[in-house]
This record gives structure tokens, sequence and C-alpha cells, in this order.
């Protein structure tokens, strides 16, 4: 490395460009490892699509079983049906909600790790 | 049932059980290995082992039990112990497994740095566990005592040193794989003999009144009362009575019993008709884990059915030997793929009880009046089948059975053990864990022969309740909330937790005789889980100025897929105690 005093390192500034997506300045990953409000606002969106998917596959749950035991206690004399329902009926549904969250969960996440490293580079 | 063949089955689970907790010692080294085998279990292999696990007496034998005696309403227990899975998969299981914590504790003290949260969720912890330890020796306690002549202590204290040995011995690594091995030894134990039976059912005309309201008697029967018993009529019954009944002795007399409550002294024996309705006995003489859990039906059923799903829907979160599960897969991924798998596995086991409460309803009706209601599903083989191929199919069924106090009370046994270690023993180590694991499983059998004959097996709602209603609003305010501050955990767990607690307790006390009273301290969880959130919300808000400091950092690591949040946590060797707090530092 030359020690010339003239090659010190130097700030160079220009005109704000606003043309360019702003956040791509940021590099979220960096802000997230940084603990910045930017970093906080990237975490909170992941969480609050988290969320999202698992309360909207809790709303179908609820839903799917809440009304049952009204449903029952209409039809008193139904015994084959809740014997059918809840003795084999339920867990084939309860299976499937499980992995189609799964799926969307990590789509949230894959989602979300592409968003942050395309604007890392 | 012929003992012969029962015996040498259930010595063989034991020895199985010893042997394949030998093969885990052998590669269990470190104490990572020993807590946690090292994180490094596939989704597979520890779904299947969570399945063991959770598959518990009250699943084997409570079920089908509870069916026989209650009808199909009763089917709810399995579905919303399956469920649980679900929303502990939608709210709860990647970001715990995130969370690096081992334990609730350790959940609570790195989601809220605060000792005092802590040890108040590890006295929770062990409440529960030792609530939930207890039905399970007791449950080994009726299957050897309907077995064999042995007392009812004897099969408990097989069970508690057994599970000792193999716990203190091997640690987490072992009894993963003891676990795995127990799902598939219960459910060949639950499949085959149901193919069997479902065979006999057929060349029987396969009758379908089993799914009838009452189950009626298909063929006369004498039914010999062990124990006295209140006998609930809601019809009129006309029966042959050699003994005393309401007081009176008769000698091979035909009674007409107008509708009402009729007491049978011990001794009597009753002669149903042909087509008589099976009279249902009075919940709280009869004891044992299918009658007692369903206290307070009578009064209000649907109240009762919706306090039973929420209670078992949310508490399956908050159970410590389910969550410790998941801080031995490798990554967040791995632990949503693992609950989907558990979903899976215990779903198809539980196709399995109701075939038997119906057959049992069909073939052994009359057990709804003994305090035997519990063997149906050992003794169905020997009745419908008979022979050496029912002596056979009774004796893997028993074998099952054993195979689910084992592994349920080796979970069991590990979470209790792991929290006694680290915050109440003086120091830590692989040593203090041994003594750990003594002392968890010491209380409970202490208590076992101590309470005896009162209707412990409440112990398993009650559970369910309480980790429904502390654990569950922790878990998830502290995994979706940022506000949550430590007096707010702290409240929020004693008060809801605690009243759920109080409620069963005054329950099983039969405090307050029957009525809506009644009804709502018997099915506490529809308002001690709404009490418990309130009180974590309100207390939090009221304290705003003790959010923990590091609340931001600590949420984005419980989110934040791995590769991101650059927490590979858990290759290294996590001393006890330690993961919480070196990852928290770490980030």
């Amino acid at each position: 490395m030359p020690q010339d005093p003239a090659e010190r390192r130097v700030v160079v500034t220009g005109p704000p460009r606003r043309a360019r997506r702003t956040s791509g300045y940021y590099r979220p990953r960096t802000e997230i490892d940084e603990q910045t409000t930017l970093g906080h606002t990237y975490v909170r969106s992941l969480m609050r699509s988290q969320l999202r998917a698992a309360l909207a596959v809790f709303a179908v749950l609820a839903l799917l079983v809440a009304p049952l035991p009204l449903l029952f206690a209409a039809l008193p004399d139904a015994h084959h049906l809740k014997w059918l329902i809840l003795g084999f009926g339920l867990y084939a549904p309860l299976v499937l909600l499980a992995r189609w969250y799964v799926r969307r969960a990590e789509r949230n996440e894959r989602d979300f790790v592409r968003l942050v490293e395309d604007q890392d580079r | 049932m012929n003992e012969n063949y029962a015996v040498p089955a259930v010595a063989l689970v034991v020895v199985a059980t010893v042997f394949v907790g030998a093969f885990g010692l052998r590669i269990s080294r470190t104490t990572s290995d020993f807590y946690v085998a090292s994180r490094t279990v596939g989704p597979r292999l520890n779904a299947t082992a969570i399945s063991g696990e959770y598959l518990s007496a009250a699943s084997f034998l409570g079920i089908a039990g509870l069916v026989l005696v209650q009808g199909p309403d009763m089917l709810w227990y399995p579905v919303g112990y399956t469920a649980g899975y679900l929303l502990l998969l939608l709210f709860v299981a990647a970001p715990l497994r995130r969370s690096g914590a081992y334990t609730l504790p350790d959940f609570a003290e790195a989601r809220l740095a605060s000792q005092a949260v802590r040890r108040l969720a590890g006295a929770f912890v062990v409440g529960v566990g030792w609530l939930y330890l207890l039905p399970q020796l007791q449950g080994a306690g009726l299957t050897l005592a309907v077995l064999t002549d042995a007392p009812d202590w004897a099969g408990g204290v097989i069970v508690a040193v057994v599970v000792v040995a193999t716990v203190a011995a091997g640690g987490m690594r072992s009894i993963t794989f003891v676990q795995a091995f127990q799902y598939w030894l219960k459910l060949t134990a639950m499949l085959v003999p149901a193919l069997f039976l479902a065979l006999a059912w057929q060349g029987d005309g396969a009758p379908r009144h089993a799914f009838d309201e009452p189950a009626t008697f298909r063929e006369q029967r004498v039914v010999r009362v062990a124990d006295g018993l209140d006998l609930k009529l809601r019809a009129p019954l006309t029966v042959t009575v050699t003994g005393t009944v309401d007081g009176r002795p008769h000698t091979d007399q035909v009674l007409h019993l107008p509708a009402g409550t009729h007491h049978i002294d011990r001794g009597t024996r009753l002669t149903f008709a042909k087509g008589a309705a099976v009279p249902q006995a009075d919940r709280g003489t009869n004891g044992g884990m299918s009658t007692s859990l369903a206290e307070g039906r009578e009064e209000r059923p649907l109240y009762a059915t919706y306090g039973l799903i929420l209670a078992t829907f949310l508490g399956t979160m908050g159970l410590p030997h389910v969550v410790v599960r998941f801080y031995t897969s490798p990554h967040g991924v791995a632990a949503r793929r693992t609950t989907v798998a558990v979903l899976g596995l215990i779903g198809a086991f539980y196709l399995l009880p109701p075939v038997y409460g119906a057959l049992g309803r069909l073939y052994a009706p009359e057990l709804a009046l003994t305090s035997d209601a519990d063997a149906a599903v050992l003794l169905l083989p020997d009745r419908m089948i008979g022979g050496l191929g029912g002596d056979l199919l009774g004796a893997l069924v028993a074998g099952g059975a054993f195979a689910a106090f084992l592994s349920t009370a080796s979970g069991l046994t590990m979470a209790v053990a792991g929290v006694l270690t680290q915050d109440v023993l003086p120091s830590r180590g692989v040593r203090h864990f041994r003594l750990g694991t003594v002392i968890a499983m010491a209380v409970p059998l202490a208590a076992s022969a101590i309470v005896g004959g009162l209707p412990v097996a409440d112990a398993v709602g009650l559970a369910f309740a309480v980790s429904a209603s502390s654990f569950c609003p922790l878990l998830v305010l502290g995994i979706w909330w940022r506000r949550l501050t430590p007096p707010g955990a702290a409240a929020g767990m004693l008060v809801g937790g605690g009243s759920a607690l109080l409620a069963v307790a005054a329950t099983m006390a039969s405090f307050p005789g029957t009525g809506a009273l009644h009804a709502l301290l018997a099915w506490p969880a529809l308002w001690s889980v709404p009490l418990g959130f309130l009180t974590m919300i309100l207390v939090s808000l009221a304290t705003p100025g003790r959010v923990p400091a590091g609340t931001a950092a600590i949420l984005a690591r419980f989110h934040l897929p791995e590769e991101l949040s650059g927490a590979h946590a858990g290759h290294g060797g996590h001393g006890l105690g330690g993961p919480a707090r070196t990852e928290v530092t770490r980030t």
C-alpha cells in the first residue's frame, strides 16, 4: 500500500437520486442485524404475514369445529353422524389444514429472504 | 384373561425399552446429547418420538373406556388431543424452536429476561408434569391388576423403576429412540387386534346397534358389582337381583326399579335380560380413568363439551413433555414439518380407540357398571375371540398399554427432571440430572400410593386445563405480542393457571355439589383461558415501562428464518441452562 498522503480516503457526495427506490440504499439485512427501526419494520412485516396465515387456518378450524356441538345438540338422534364425524371424520381435515399452513409459512419466509437478499445486492 | 401370555408380553416390552435405551446410551456422549439429542433429530424420527410420547394411558385405554361408558360425545377427547397440535403448529412451533430455549422456563427467561417469571413457569411445569404422571402410574397399576393378581401398586413401581433407569442413563438421545420404537409398538398393539375384532364382528353378522343410545345388552348377562355403586336410571329397569339394592336384601328376585338413583351394595349380582338398556353408574362413585373426567357433563352438556374442546385444543402446546421435544429439531422449518407428521401419526392412531369403544358397547357393556371400564381394550380380545388367539391378542394389547405408560412417563420425567436440575438443585451436570430424575418420579409415585382410590385421573383433564390457562397465554403472547411485560406474564399465569387449578381441585373435593357452579368449576377452561389472556394483556398494558429492553431483537430471532438471523443455534455444545442466555447475548 502506498503511503502517499494524497491517497487518503475521501468522501464523495452526489445529488440525491430520487428515481431509485430508497430501500435499495438501506441494505435490509444489515438493518435487521443492527436492530434499526427499519430492520424492525421488516421483521414486523414478516410477523404480520405469518400471523395472518396462522389466523386464517385458525378461523377455518373454528368454523369447522365450533358448530359441531350445537349441531349434535340440535340432532339428538343422529348417533351415526356423531360417531362418523367425531370418530373418523376430523383427522384428515386437520392434517390438510396443517399442510396448507406449513406451505404458506415456508413461502412467506422464502419471499422474505428473497426480498432481503435482492435488496442487499 | 390369561396371564401366561400377558406377563411375558409386558416383560418383553420392558426389556425392549431398556435395550433400545441402552442403544441410545452408547451414542449419548455430550451434555447437549443428553438434553436435546444435540438438536439433530430429523423430522420423521422426531415426529414418531413425539407421537410415541404423547399417546399415553389416557389415549390407549381411557378413550375406549370413556366411549364405552358415556357414548360418542367422549370422542371429543382424541379430536382435541390431535387438534392441539394444529394450534401448536400455527402459533408456537417454529418460533419456539428458534427461541433456542430448552424448557418452558428457559423460554420465559429468554423472552422476558426475568428470573421471577422463570421460576413461576418452572413451578407450573413441575406441577403439570406431576399431575400428568400420576394417572400414568395408576393406569399401569390397573393394567397389571386386571391382567394378573398383582397388587395395585406393582404396575406403578415397575413403570417408575424402568423410566428412571432409562432416562437417568441416556437422557434425551436415548428416549428419542425408545419413544419412536414405542409409537410403532402402540400402533401395532392397537391395529392388529382391531382387525381381528372387526373380523369377529363381521362373523357375528355385523350387528350395528353399537351406535345406538343407550347401549343395550345383546344377551342375558350377569354382572357382579365389585364395589358398591349408585345406579342412575333414566327409565324403569327390570333386573334379577341376588344381593342388596337400596338397603334391602334380595335372593334371585326379579325387581322393577323405577327411574332414579339406586344404591347397589358390593358383591351384589345383577342379571340383565337380553335387550335391556345398560344403566349408567353415578360418576363420582366408580373412579377410574373413564368416568371421572366427565364430571359435570350431566348438568350442562353443551358447556362441558366446549370447555373440553378449549382445554384440549389450547392445552397441548403447554404440556412440558411435548414442548421439550421441539428443541430437538435442527431448525424452525424442521419443527413445523415435524408437527405436521405428528398430526398424521396421532390422527392415524386415534382412528382405532373408537373401534374398541363401539365394540365394547356391543360385547362388554357391563364394564360400564364396574370400575374396570378402562380395561375394555384389554378384555375385548378375550371376550370376542377367546381361545389361544384371544390370549395372544390380549397379550399384544397389554404390551402396548405398558408401552404407553412407559413412553409418556419417560417424557414427563425428562421434562420435570430438567426443570428440577436447572432451577432447584444446587449445581449442574449430568449427575445432578440423575438425582433430579429420581425426585421427579418419586413424588408422583408417593402421591399415587397416598391418594389411592381417589379419582386421580381428573389429573389429566386438570393438567390440560391448567396448561391451557397458563402456558398457552405465555407462549402465544410471548411470541406474537411486543408489549408483554414480566409482571403481566407472571400475573396472567398465576390468575389463569391458578384459578383453573383451584377450580378443579374444588371439584375433586366435591365442594359445590351440583348446578351451574359445579359445571363452571368442573370445566374451568372456558373462563380460565380468557381470564389468563386478559390478565396478561391488561397487566402488561398497565406496566409499559417494564417491557424488556431486548424485546425487538428477541422477536426478530423468533421469527426470522435461520439463514437471516444468523442463529444457527444448537450445533455447539450447550450446557444446561445455558442455551437461552448465550444465544440472547449473541444476537
